[in-house]
């Protein structure tokens, strides 16, 4: 078991239907996930980026258990989580737990904090009910929030704040697992490096391993160790952190760094601009999903078959028929 | 939301203080029926038959010499009492019906839904006119049909609501923290889906007041000797002619009390509804 990664996601699919009109029957199939694969090993950072849209967070859902795949499998510790029944559950949610983009929606607003980070403990039953309040002042101060904040509602605080909120709350079953689904893209800017830094001092004090899940490539760099890059429901490339940011390979993956800005105006760069809008996942390019906007593809090949995800480099995987 | 957002909102809106204080006024009154009635309800004085407002009788007499005043305050009690109990019993209901449709959704759903549908098909004062042919009007047969025949709204609110709440993030955080469904309805979704339902019950009261009325108004509801405005309203009819306060004043306070709860209601509607705030 010791070599098998913490978590495993195999060749997964989760369409969703669309209704196309009142009175037509037939219902269109929204393929918001297609035939992902990808691993994370335990101690690291995972990052997953993409445009909205592009599938991450259904991903994050189907990790979370919250919905059911068409096909494919996740494994956690080797085992495939959809199987899971009663206490095997019960126990598979104390191990993985998400932060969420939204730190108003994320918060019960009729509660206060105090019982918000407490439910999981008592849920889980992990501390004796008289111990649950000393566990909330314990866990509230490793995020940095202070004592008084106990009996507060949610509404009371400023959104970073809150963050801080739901980020105790997940860590409040010290799980193993922790799915950040852009936990910082609705901060402000300062408040977002405060959170990263918590977050990647938390993960060395308490050992945990993420998926940290962003369209900000640059806070992605900042906090990955191994990054996959997502286009319409697909992978499009994967690999460590320094290999992807120094030598991007596929055309997606060139382009978006090259809108990335840089802080120094001395540095001209050339942006390539893509044509066009993201194409609608009900509808998806024959071929190659970026075929439709990519600034170099071949028609003999890519608008015409789907390109697989291979091994280009040591452990760096793309999906391009012309970086063959 | 803010109780202090609220209440500064709701104290702005003139309208819906002055709702607020026509049902206070009428608890007052419906608690308080035993020291301030001057006459008792059902004393039947053959002297003063029929007698104008004047300086004995502030509201008159009716056919049968009893003071109008008295018997309007002591019917109080009654549309109160209907009133809260018809809407309890379809709070209640809706509630229940409601929350199982929204949260386990698919077969559920549609079978509570089809449900709704049908029995909104039925006009619901003839049905209840039916239903109260077969069990005989009494007070609590009133007031448990009018409750069973008019929870559908508050079914569709609820339902609604919980449609829309068990995909917001912090229930989906119970979820994932391995909250059984009991937990997820009763602590997270519940709690935050009862501000519309509130408001529906105030706007309820009015309406389970109407309806007591007309029951009791063609005989088939309160029965006299209690007073109840409907039926103080039948001999209003039988006297129109010669007796214009027999149907005038009784008229009143059911004109009074459902704008006061209307009032009431869409004022609290305004000060809670999110879409207001500044």
């Amino acid at each position: 078991m010791n070599n098998s990664p913490l978590l495993k996601v195999v060749n997964l699919k989760k369409s969703f239907h669309v209704s196309s009109g009142m009175f037509s029957g037939s219902s269109l199939q929204l393929k918001a996930v297609n035939n992902v694969s990808f691993s994370v090993e335990e101690g690291e950072t995972y990052g997953l980026v993409g445009e909205s849209g592009c599938g991450k967070s259904t991903i994050a859902r189907l990790i979370l258990c919250l919905d059911n795949p068409d096909q494919g499998e996740i494994y956690f510790r080797g085992t495939n989580i959809f199987t899971l029944q009663g206490v095997e559950k019960k126990k598979f949610r104390r191990k993985v737990q998400i932060i969420f983009q939204d730190p108003y929606s994320s918060l019960n607003p009729r509660k206060k904090v105090g019982s918000i980070i407490g439910e999981p403990l008592l849920i889980h039953k992990i501390v004796p009910k008289n111990k649950i309040r000393d566990k909330v002042f314990e866990l509230m101060n490793m995020v940095g929030l202070q004592e008084d904040h106990y009996g507060r509602y949610p509404h009371e605080f400023s959104s970073g704040q809150r963050q801080r909120i739901g980020i105790a709350r997940a860590l409040s079953l010290s799980p193993e697992l922790i799915v950040a689904d852009e936990p910082v893209s609705a901060l402000d800017v300062s408040i977002q490096a405060q959170t990263i830094n918590l977050l990647m001092d938390l993960q060395k004090q308490m050992k945990l391993t993420y998926l940290f899940i962003s369209h900000d490539l640059s806070v992605v760099k900042y906090v990955s160790t191994k990054v996959a890059v997502m286009y319409l429901g697909k992978i499009v490339e994967t690999a460590s952190n320094d290999e992807l940011y120094s030598s991007p390979l596929h055309p997606y993956t060139v382009a978006l760094f090259s809108a990335v800005p840089v802080p120094d105006p001395s540095v001209r760069k050339e942006r390539i601009t893509l044509k066009g809008e993201i194409p609608s996942p009900i509808n998806p390019p024959v071929g190659c999903v970026f075929s439709s906007r990519c600034p170099v593809a071949d028609s003999n090949i890519c608008f015409k078959k789907q390109p697989p995800l291979e091994e280009k480099r040591d452990g760096h995987m793309v999906a391009c028929w012309l970086k063959n | 939301m803010q109780i202090k957002t609220v209440t500064d909102r709701f104290s702005k809106n003139r309208l819906a203080i002055a709702g607020l204080a026509i049902v206070t006024v009428l608890f007052i009154i419906a608690l308080c029926a035993p020291f301030i009635a001057p006459y008792d309800y059902k004393t039947i004085n053959v002297r003063a038959i029929l007698m104008p407002p004047g300086k004995a009788h502030l509201l008159g007499t009716d056919d049968l010499g009893r003071d109008l005043l008295s018997r309007i305050i002591w019917g109080s009690r009654i549309s109160l009492a209907v009133g809260f109990v018809a809407v309890g019993i379809s709070t209640v209901i809706g509630i229940v019906l409601g929350s199982l449709a929204g949260y386990y959704g698919r077969w559920i759903d549609s079978t509570i839904m089809r449900f709704v549908d049908m029995m909104l098909c039925f006009p619901s004062f003839f049905l209840i006119l039916t239903v109260i042919a077969f069990v005989g009007p009494s007070i609590w047969n009133i007031m448990i049909i009018i409750g069973l025949t008019s929870w559908m709204g508050v079914a569709r609110l609820v339902r609604a609501e919980f449609l829309s709440l068990k995909e917001r993030e912090f229930v989906l955080s119970a979820v994932t923290s391995g909250a059984k469904d009991l937990r997820i309805i009763f602590v997270h979704i519940l709690p935050n889906a009862l501000t519309p339902v509130f408001v529906s019950a105030v706007l309820g009261v009015a309406a389970a007041v109407l309806v007591e009325g007309a029951l009791s108004f063609l005989g088939l509801g309160v029965q006299p000797p209690t007073p109840s405005w409907g039926n103080i309203l039948t001999s209003g009819k039988d006297n129109i002619e010669i007796a214009w306060w027999l149907s005038v004043f009784p008229g009143l306070a059911i004109l009074l009390t459902v704008l006061g709860y209307n009032l009431l209601g869409e004022g609290l509607r305004d000060a809670l509804d999110p879409k207001f705030k500044s």
